[in-house]
């Protein structure tokens, strides 16, 4: 078997070929600088203003709000930093969350050299995040609450709106890393109360590399890349257009069939998540169990640990992910798996799998039929499993 | 990122399972960190070591690390085994990735706390063999990032 199920989408996404038909121009004939006046320049700025356009109408906001970036992780960084020193005669207090991805967590960490104070909040064992914890923990000094839409592991949609909303009535501004979540869940940064939002364009079937960072209007945040005076004198740099014609391309696609889409990845995911649950013993769902990005299952499995998992299930040629400590680079598994209150050998057990509109049932239950499999081999190997059955014996 | 020989070892690993009523066992490691070893001997009244199988739950290089120990072990005296060191496994397996290599310290703990064992039990004492870590990741520290 040479087919490739790539169940891994939340890690990239394969660019969709309407994108890529969309960028090739850009390489090619149409590769004058946006900044310049002569006419094939102006039909590359043209090109950059209709993708800020397409951006702009999506999320419910202004064109001139949308800043293009080198993807999620600089947005992140961005927002941290320069909010941090935008209204550091405000305070120096920021709210957060256990489970941000690295690109917020270690800015943070950042910041606190610099004198920042961060409040990391809890979150519940779905994943979710305490209203009453995250109100009690504001501050006169509070300046940013950072939390994001939806995990980029465990997939749980944090209530954004309500944070947004608790953020505003205590006069502090609210940013969400949205990079899982843009193009899965629909966004209004308006109704939501957004005032700052991260997102990448490899995450919703577009190119690497790009990306972009929503700033209200009227928020003071400066320049965190300095040169020229592109992006509004916000982001130096000549913009990278055909990456902005990808991501812009990217954005209207997956708006446009957003709700089929992701029902359809719902549904899959679902039929998933009761397979694996029901046929694999000693398993749990990681994650709120319906408040989750539509293409996202995670669990653990006792007695094991997730690389070898990964290696077995990648000899079958399938795709996947795992909060173990291998795979980590440390010897801590995920951060996330440890917030949601699991002991470190179950998150080392963990896989996530996360599905794309190309993934068929077929698929589906070729992966299950092999992780049962490999599993079981697995736990035939394990001491763990040879101690827990020597006290168990009737769940041999 | 694995070599051929830790691939060949990890996915059809060697002298998996359990020994009944082993001269000597050793468990090694720690479930926090997501790797436990256990190793059993079987050892005759020459001091040969006839049999040996191994349990792993861990990472691919776990798995061909504890594989890769009983084939070296299996079939030697208790001398010799003292000297399968971790380096000795490593360049076995033609090499491991260097976030690794506390894997391969884990297989030669395995070893040694599986013939302590064999000592305790016999109540004879092993030249050159002191008591193993029960957990080896106690002298290792986290990287910061």
């Amino acid at each position: 078997m040479n087919k490739v199920i790539y169940l891994d989408n939340a890690a990239t996404t394969k660019p969709a070929p309407e994108v890529v038909e969309a960028m090739l121009p850009y390489y090619t004939e149409h590769y004058g600088n946006p900044s310049a006046i002569y006419s094939i320049a102006a039909e590359c700025k043209e090109a950059v203003n209709s993708s800020r356009d397409t951006i702009a109408r999506v999320l419910g906001a202004k064109s001139n709000e949308i800043y293009f970036t080198a993807g999620g992780t600089e947005s992140d960084n961005w927002a941290l930093k320069a909010a941090y020193e935008a209204y550091s005669s405000k305070g120096n207090h920021i709210i957060t969350t256990k489970i941000e991805h690295h690109a917020i967590l270690h800015t943070c960490d950042y910041l606190e050299s610099k004198g920042c104070e961060v409040t990391y909040l809890d979150v519940d064992e779905y994943g979710v995040v305490d209203l009453e914890q995250l109100k009690a923990a504001i501050r006169p000094e509070t300046i940013l609450i950072s939390i994001m839409f939806g995990n980029n592991e465990i997939g749980t949609i944090e209530p954004i709106k309500e944070i947004g909303r608790i953020a505003h009535e205590n006069g502090i501004v609210f940013h969400t890393d949205a990079v899982q979540a843009f193009g899965q869940v629909p966004i209004n940064v308006d109704e939501m109360n957004i005032d700052m939002l991260s997102a990448s364009g490899h995450k919703l079937n577009g190119p690497k590399g790009i990306g972009f960072l929503y700033i209200r209007k009227g928020l003071k945040l400066r320049s965190f890349i300095h040169g020229g005076a592109q992006e509004r004198k916000r982001r130096a740099g000549t913009e990278n257009v055909p990456g902005i014609v990808g991501l812009g391309k990217a954005v209207e696609r997956a708006d446009r069939t957003m709700k089929e889409r992701t029902a359809r990845e719902a549904e899959l995911r679902d039929y998933l998540i009761k397979r694996v649950t029901e046929e694999i013993p000693f398993t749990r769902l990681n994650g709120h169990p319906e408040n989750r990005l539509p293409n996202n299952a995670n669990f653990c499995f006792r007695f094991i640990e997730g690389e070898s998992m990964l290696i077995m299930l990648d000899m079958k040629g399938i795709c996947g992910s795992s909060g173990s400590a291998c795979t980590s680079g440390s010897l801590d598994p995920s951060h996330v798996l440890l917030a949601i209150g699991l002991p470190h050998e179950i998150a080392h057990g963990s896989l996530r799998l996360t599905l794309s509109e190309e993934t068929t049932r077929d698929e589906i239950d070729f992966v299950v039929d092999n992780l049962k499999e490999i599993i079981a081999k697995l736990r035939s190997m394990s001491p763990l499993y040879e101690d827990y059955i020597a006290k168990h014996p009737e769940e041999a | 990122m694995y070599s051929e020989k830790v691939m060949d070892h990890f996915q059809h690993p060697r002298n998996v399972g359990e020994i009944e009523n082993a001269s000597g066992v050793g468990t090694v490691g720690n479930a926090k960190c997501g790797d436990i070893m256990r190793m059993y001997l079987d050892i005759d009244d020459n001091g040969i070591i006839t049999d040996c199988k191994f349990k792993t739950f861990g990472c691919g290089a776990a798995v061909a690390t504890s594989s890769m120990a009983t084939e070296l072990v299996k079939g030697k005296t208790i001398e010799e085994a003292l000297k399968v060191t971790n380096k000795a496994v490593m360049e076995a397996l033609d090499g491991l990735p260097p976030v690794k290599v506390h894997c391969s310290l884990l297989a030669e703990e395995a070893i040694h706390a599986a013939l302590w064992d064999y000592a305790e039990k016999n109540g004879i004492k092993i030249e050159g063999l002191s008591k193993p870590k029960s957990d080896i990741s106690e002298d290792e520290e986290e990287e910061e990032y």
